[in-house]
């Protein structure tokens, strides 16, 4: 149970700040906090980052592991990712199993990177059948000041294009390569306030906010993955737009997360 | 309490409220460390073994001889008798609310305590989950029970506005010596300002200078602990007056439910007594005159 | 502990007494605290000790949940310690396992022993750690930081709670043991120390020690808690002294 029940008074003010494009912390409806990514902030891991958005923080491991391929698919690694919403992060989060919440990000964030085909899963296989490489993409929420979303998977991109294959540690070649790639999906969150819709909410935007809608884009043009999440509802005007604001949004964390 | 490891504890403290350190006196103390001293009494946020005084929070030292006490810099808000605060309603039953004040434990709102004449199973009609309220704190039981009234001046239900959340250990600098800090505020904004001890702070008015209330909050939390905020303050408040001077935003229809509009809440400090951190230049006379 | 039969052991103690990272007995690993590393908690710290890098938050005291826990004369302390998955070699299962359970355990009773718990009856005092970065000494890194988390959350204590792990390796009693000293060493021996009175409120051990080495361990052991101390008190004034920021400090890199 939450130790946190939102004011009303709090609500009212945020929505009709939103009426005149006003928002709480004098950002404009399309503007993100600051950004700020720090790769290799882990050692343990095979590749990692620590992934800023205003006052929300998350860190992001890469573990490479040697394990066994699926049967239904003999030439591919595997690729799984995880979140964990820790206590830690918030007043709101409660120890014990995975709130759906947390099983949302994982999923929504998994999904950008497997339909983005961030990473060729044929390029982890081994040897056919028997042997590919494992690739955990872990995400730990440290700190939850609104978007979550957002933040992990600025983290797990960062983390991805920074990570190394350590084939020499598994006996499985004499030298480490890097993790090749070739795409670079990112999440770009909006929720609605009235009739207006805006990017990185806040945890109070989120409170008050009527419906949210996350747009994952590639470099390439391309919309790899959309949720549409909490009580709302976008037309599809609405749809259209975000998602020429989510490209526009997506390239600057993009370079973002490559450039560190 | 007795136990053989823990010694007994003189309370947290309540916030300064009973006169701040001189500014040669302000020492930051940190859990553990000993008080050096003769002839001095453990208060609030020390205490003694073996005849040594210690503190028990990281904060202010003050001494108001014989007794030595540490006000808190950090921390929840500790309710006290006879405090103002800002809560807003987690739940609702037959015949009371529970609040959420901030401090470690909810409080609860009879229905008795509220100028309403209200049946059993009628408290919803009156107030909601997520409703604001101004609240004054009655007793503290042992039990660690916050009693709360809505009964008296200035008390009630807060329509409209918004809240604002600060450390505790900050307001009385949003206050100000005598409330000089607030009125610079409110002269200069023309907001309607309800401070609640508890660091939640209610304000209405026009939404240009909310947005200019918030920023001086934020300054006076970030900045409240170090000299000259007074001057920050007025140079932020000087940048954003409008040529024509502040708008007002003033509402003159007062709210029904709170009576005349809510006093801007004055605490019974003695002269020259603001709250911890504070910083030299406050100390003198003539440093908050009007016409700024 | 103690891998009985492992091939490749390294070398733990050179004949100059200097360790395998060239400390000598009782020097500890580089240790920095950032009090007041997060946003949303009431206290927090994070402690970036030789290889360990652990974060730790503090909430309350606040109401209990579920109710049924909650002590009618006292706040009661919950310790949540746990490791994320790519904070060691070989990735680990998200969620507590039975070691972490442990860990939060005896944490928590150090902090009982300390806190002013009878200040906040029917409440909670909520302590939560995550390892990010593991290279031994975790639970006493955990500690460390918890203990400024406290302290920056305002809870009334007795004092700070340094701690640190002592061991045995290469037939020698050395001060905080890194990994391959954990791995490979004789004897592993977690302490927390409360300067005030000089007592100890938690203590566990692991291995073969006969009474001199345990002896020698628990003075080595104290003094190098008093060191720790120091750091412990330097986080908190650079957060709350006079040039301090009353915002959360940037996490260092």
């Amino acid at each position: 149970m939450s130790d946190e029940v939102t004011a009303e008074i709090l609500t009212t003010h945020i929505l009709d700040l939103a009426k005149n494009g006003r928002r709480l912390d004098g950002r404009g409806s399309d503007d993100y906090r600051n950004i700020s990514v720090e790769p290799g902030f882990v050692s343990t891991a095979d590749g990692s980052a620590l992934a800023r958005i205003g006052d929300t923080a998350v860190v992001c491991g890469i573990k490479l592991e040697p394990g066994k391929p699926f049967p239904d698919t003999p030439n591919a690694g595997v690729l799984t990712t995880n979140a964990e919403l820790v206590p830690l992060s918030s007043p709101m989060f409660e120890p014990g199993p995975p709130h759906p919440r947390a099983i949302e990000v994982s999923r929504v964030v998994d999904r950008a990177i497997r339909a983005a085909e961030t990473i060729d899963l044929t390029k982890l296989c081994v040897t056919p059948a028997e042997k590919c490489w494992t690739c955990f993409v872990d995400m730990h929420v440290i700190d939850h000041g609104g978007n979550i979303i957002d933040t992990a998977s600025l983290a797990a991109l960062t983390a991805l294009t920074h990570a190394t294959l350590p084939s020499q540690r598994f006996g499985i070649a004499e030298t480490d390569t890097p993790l090749a790639v070739q795409h670079f999906p990112v999440e770009c969150t909006f929720t609605r306030l009235g009739d207006v819709v805006v990017v990185d909410p806040t945890v109070d935007e989120e409170r008050a906010g009527q419906g949210r809608l996350t747009i994952a884009t590639d470099e390439a043009g391309n919309i790899v993955a959309m949720q549409k999440g909490l009580v709302g509802a976008f037309s599809p005007e609405d749809v259209k737009d975000l998602v020429e604001r989510a490209f526009r949004h997506g390239d600057r964390l993009r370079a973002i997360a490559q450039g560190a | 309490m007795g136990d053989g490891h823990r010694p007994r504890h003189r309370g947290r403290g309540d916030g300064g409220r009973n006169g701040p350190p001189a500014s040669s006196e302000r020492i930051l103390v940190l859990p553990g460390e000993e008080v050096p001293g003769r002839g001095l009494r453990p208060g609030p946020g020390t205490y003694r073994v073996n005849g040594r005084i210690y503190a028990s929070v990281l904060g202010l030292l003050t001494h108001k001889p014989p007794v030595v006490r540490v006000i808190p810099l950090s921390g929840r808000y500790i309710p006290k008798a006879h405090d103002t605060v800002v809560g807003t309603v987690t739940d609702v039953q037959g015949t009371f609310w529970l609040l959420d004040i901030g401090a470690p434990r909810w409080a609860p709102l009879h229905m008795t305590g509220t100028p309403w004449k209200i049946d059993f199973g009628e408290t919803a009609q009156y107030l909601r989950v997520g409703d604001s309220v101004v609240v004054g704190v009655e007793a503290i039981e042992n039990t660690g029970r916050i009693g709360v009234t809505m009964i008296g001046d200035g008390l009630g239900k807060l329509e409209g506005g918004t809240s604002v959340t600060i450390s505790p250990a900050k307001i009385p600098r949003v206050i100000g010596r005598g409330g000089s800090m607030i009125q610079t505020i409110t002269r200069h904004t023309g907001a309607r300002i309800v401070v609640g001890q508890n660091g939640r702070i209610w304000i209405d008015g026009a939404p240009d200078q909310l947005v200019r209330v918030r920023a001086v909050l934020s300054l006076i939390e970030e900045e409240g602990h170090r000299s000259g905020l007074t001057e920050r303050v007025e140079a932020l408040l000087r940048s954003g007056d409008a040529p024509s001077g502040a708008g007002t935003g003033r509402s003159d229809d007062a709210d029904p439910d709170l009576g005349p509009n809510p006093p801007f809440d004055r605490e019974p400090h003695g002269p020259g007594e603001p709250g911890p951190g504070d910083g030299d230049d406050d100390d003198e006379p003539g440093a908050n005159a009007p016409g700024a | 502990m103690g891998s009985v039969g492992a091939k490749d052991v390294p070398v733990l103690m050179s004949p100059e007494g200097r360790r395998i990272d060239g400390r000598k007995v009782d020097e500890l690993r580089s240790l920095r605290i950032t009090a007041g590393a997060l946003r949303q908690a009431d206290g927090s710290a994070f402690v970036e000790w030789g290889a360990n890098k652990v974060m730790a938050a503090v909430y309350g005291p606040r109401e209990v949940h579920p109710r049924h826990l909650q002590e009618n004369n006292k706040a009661i302390v919950q310790c949540r310690y746990n490791m994320a998955a790519f904070s060691v070699d070989e990735r680990k299962r998200p969620g507590l396992d039975r070691r972490s359970q442990e860990i939060s355990k005896v944490i928590a009773e150090a902090f009982e022993s300390v806190i002013f718990v009878e200040e906040y009856p029917r409440t909670s005092i909520d302590v939560y750690i995550e390892v990010l970065q593991a290279n031994a000494g975790t639970r006493c890194a955990g500690l460390v930081a918890a203990s400024v988390a406290l302290a920056d959350a305002g809870i009334p204590m007795v004092d700070l709670l340094p701690a640190v792990a002592v061991g045995k390796v290469a037939g020698h009693v050395v001060l905080d043991l890194k990994k391959e000293e954990d791995n490979y060493g004789e004897a592993d021996l977690p302490m927390a120390l409360v300067p005030q009175s000089g007592r100890l409120v938690l203590l566990q051990m692991e291995g073969h020690m006969n009474r001199e080495e345990l002896a020698k361990a628990l003075d080595l052991g104290v003094l190098g808690c008093r060191k720790i101390y120091e750091e412990m008190k330097r986080a908190l004034r650079e957060r709350y002294g006079p040039t301090g920021a009353s915002g959360p400090m940037e996490v260092a890199a």
